[in-house]
């Protein structure tokens, strides 16, 4: 017969101390202090987004869905809408992602696998440093060296693959040497995109560095004791390992792409039509427009570019939430927060 | 197992008896035990490099001087880089299997795409110093504001000096509010965990990417248009703030939680209050960190055009009253000169890019001077004093206990 062990009944005159946490003046002004500077920047934040919101309420109201479809931009005549300036923000983002991905990847696989380890701490700093680069001087170099480089690809590319619907250049004619690239193919999408995917390049890399060099040494070991090269231990560890800090570096780099103003503004000269051309003329981005457009705005032509500047705000932000949380969630983002 | 009692191998353990370890003893053809080496250069890498460079460069060149109608210098790069891969693949594949080509492919690319970005860095750099070279000759140039230069005007007429000062002051402003509050914040994230501060860390964290035109606009709305401020250096200085305000939490979030957790208890067991606590320990231990933090972003604050643009206004002369009057920094600056075509404007307007180019350069290496060490890691100086200090206490407690055991025996 088994027993069953009672459990005893507790003593009256045995009794946990009661812990008493006694918390001193000071520490509660300190915990004061800091809660309101929490509560602080939190409304400073949430202010942002409802000024602007305040702010476009007008040319919202007045504009209503044909806001979102509207191609032009003429507040003044109530004809205006973010659909042109939306798209063209996204295809120049797409562009300088499409650059800056390949460039991140090969930059961050070269610094935490192939750099010699003494000169590891230099190249981090040279990359942070480029992200450190004012955007004035990335559209000065744009715009002075660049472009008169770049239309001779955008000249090759349309030529040889103007079939393709986006690098079709409309009123370009490769038999004709008079059309040079002075009038269809500079300040174009694709060149404000090159420069821009170069200054979003830093922040992807410094990301996705981070994350390859949190690769587990053992597993890294495991594939070279297996017989693999260096590149096999990659593709089986590193790489499966970073995916999440890949894509979120990525993500990353594109909402900085979005909100991307001087850069921009420097070097496309802005259209208010739907352009999918990425290699002709004309461009333009929400960032840009504002910045364009502001000083000569009336009151309903400032609130219109405050509805235009809500819309990039939220989109960015949406853009930056699905960014932290690829990187939370993947199994290196849950190694690094531990 | 034979091998394992190999008395010529010293990499073999061999158990001679239980409980005895025998220290390996290193043979005399050690070249014939040497651990595999999976980075070094052989010389047939070099000769196989150096070979498709040669060999891609005379074909690539025949090609464009002589065979097909092709030219530019773009594209001479491209084809040769194309050709050069083949050709190495190809050197390489005679005397290798199929995984080790693909390996070396990889890695030449690897090599060249980080060449690449830090190619692209060191023109960037070099471009603007070497068109703004000619303004920043002139003395005149950081010593004199605009006011009588007209964009004609030569360059031994008229600089930036407004624009610095502009800079200084809206920077120190901005770096005013931003690093008190920025860095309570994060202590408050650290020290007061809950579901509060976890999204006040979210939050903070989604405004990293906030739009800085969008930054500008929130200032334009409350101050300018709401409150009827004029465009002014305050205003400036305040947009700046709020693009910086979550980047430094973020980044001092980062630094405070590398702080070890069992230094706070150490101090926490000893008595001390949490208030104390942060103030003598978690802030000492992470202060090189905080002022990278800072550093870094202030250089972000300092080179951002797009929130000065809409709140700054622009003059071309000195102001030093951020309250009245529009102000202008260095990238606004900039950007308002090359808007004229005129050639010595654009000259000033890379001369005042490469001036502010230095300036973030300055504060970089700053930070990389102070920062770049861990929470608790300490220069020699810093180690040495603290040895000093320690042994200075121990020489003290030993008095103290001579002198205690002293007295009570007598």
């Amino acid at each position: 017969m088994s027993t069953t062990a009672v459990k005893p009944q507790p003593d009256a005159d045995v009794k946990p101390r009661e812990v008493q946490e006694r918390v001193g003046l000071p520490d509660r002004i300190f915990r004061g202090i800091a809660r309101a500077s929490g509560i602080t920047v939190l409304t400073i934040m949430s202010l942002v987004g409802l000024f602007l919101a305040f702010r476009a309420s007008e040319a919202l109201r007045a504009q209503g869905f044909k806001f979102l479809t509207d191609q032009a931009w003429e507040p003044d005549s109530r004809n205006f809408g973010i659909s042109a300036i939306l798209i063209g923000t996204f295809l120049i983002a797409l562009v300088a992602i499409t650059v800056a991905v390949p460039l991140a990847i090969g930059t961050a696989l070269y610094i935490s696998e192939y750099a010699p380890r003494r000169s590891k701490q230099l190249l981090i700093s040279l990359v942070d440093l480029m992200a450190a680069v004012p955007s004035i001087v990335y559209g000065l170099w744009g715009l002075f060296l660049l472009q008169g480089r770049v239309t001779g690809i955008s000249r090759w590319l349309t030529t040889h693959f103007g079939w393709v619907p986006f690098l079709h250049v409309d009123g370009f004619d490769s038999s004709d040497p008079l059309a040079g690239p002075a009038g269809t193919l500079t300040s174009s999408t694709f060149i404000a995109g090159i420069v821009v995917g170069l200054m979003v390049t830093p922040i992807a890399t410094s990301v996705m560095r981070e994350v390859f060099s949190q690769a587990p040494a053992g597993e890294r070991e495991g594939a070279l004791a297996l017989g693999a090269t260096k590149w096999g231990m990659i593709r089986s560890v590193v790489l499966p390992f970073g995916k999440g800090g890949i894509i979120g570096g990525t993500m990353l780099g594109l909402g900085r792409a979005l909100g991307e103003t001087i850069t921009v503004y420097l070097i496309i000269s802005p259209i208010f039509s739907v352009q999918p051309h990425i290699l002709e003329t004309g461009a333009s981005s929400i960032a840009a427009t504002i910045a364009g457009k502001y000083g000569a705005a009336s009151a309903f032509g400032t609130s219109a570019l405050f509805a235009a500047g809500l819309a990039l705000f939220l989109v960015t932000l949406v853009v930056n939430f699905i960014a932290a949380s690829i990187v939370a969630n993947s199994r290196s983002g849950a190694v690094s927060d531990a | 197992m034979p091998e394992l009692n190999n008395p010529e191998d010293p990499f073999t353990r061999r158990v001679t008896g239980p409980g005895t370890t025998v220290v390996a003893t290193v043979s005399a053809d050690a070249s014939a035990t040497r651990p595999r080496s999976i980075s070094g250069l052989r010389r047939s890498d070099l000769l196989a490099l150096g070979g498709s460079v040669a060999a891609s460069l005379s074909l690539v060149t025949l090609l464009f001087t002589q065979l097909a109608p092709l030219s530019g210098p773009v594209g001479f790069v491209v084809l040769s880089y194309v050709t050069f891969l083949g050709i190495y693949a190809l050197l390489i594949s005679f005397d290798e299997s199929g995984p080790v080509v693909r390996d070396r492919i990889v890695a030449a690319v690897v090599h060249s795409l980080a060449f690449l970005l830090l190619a692209a860095l060191l023109v960037i750099v070099a471009f603007t110093a070497y068109r703004g070279i000619k303004a920043l000759v002139h003395i005149n140039f950081f010593t004199q504001d605009l006011t009588n230069a007209g964009p004609l005007d030569p360059l031994s007429v008229g600089g930036i000096s407004h624009a610095i000062v502009g800079t200084l002051i809206e920077i120190t402003i901005a770096l005013a509010i931003v690093i008190p509050l920025g860095i309570t914040c994060a202590v408050f994230l650290n020290e007061i965990p809950g579901t509060f501060a976890r999204f006040v860390r979210t939050i903070a964290e989604a405004m990293t990417a906030l739009p800085s035109i969008v930054a500008g606009l929130f200032i334009y709305a409350t101050l300018i248009l709401i409150l009827g401020l004029p465009k002014s250096g305050l205003a400036a200085a305040l947009a700046i703030s709020v693009m910086m305000l979550p980047i430094i939490i973020r980044a001092a979030d980062v630094v405070l939680r590398l702080v070890p957790g069992s230094l706070k208890e150490a101090s926490l067991a000893l008595g001390t209050g949490q208030w104390r606590t942060v103030w003598h320990v978690t802030l000492p231990t992470a202060r090189s960190g905080l002022m990278t933090a800072v550093i870094l972003g202030a250089a972000r604050g300092i080179g951002e055009t797009s929130p000065v643009l809409i709140t700054a206004g622009y003059t071309a002369s000195m102001n030093t009253n951020p309250f009245s009057g529009p102000m202008v920094s260095l990238p606004l600056a900039a950007f308002n000169l090359v808007g004229n075509p005129q050639v010595t404007s654009i000259q000033r307007a890379f001369g005042a890019a490469m001036t502010l180019l230095l300036v973030v350069l300055v504060l970089f290496v700053i930070a990389r001077i102070i920062g770049g060490r861990g929470a608790g890691n300490l220069t020699k100086r810093q180690a040495a004093q603290r040895a000093k200090e320690s042994e200075r206490d121990a020489t003290r407690f030993s008095q103290r206990d001579a002198n205690t055991t002293g007295s009570t025996r007598t």
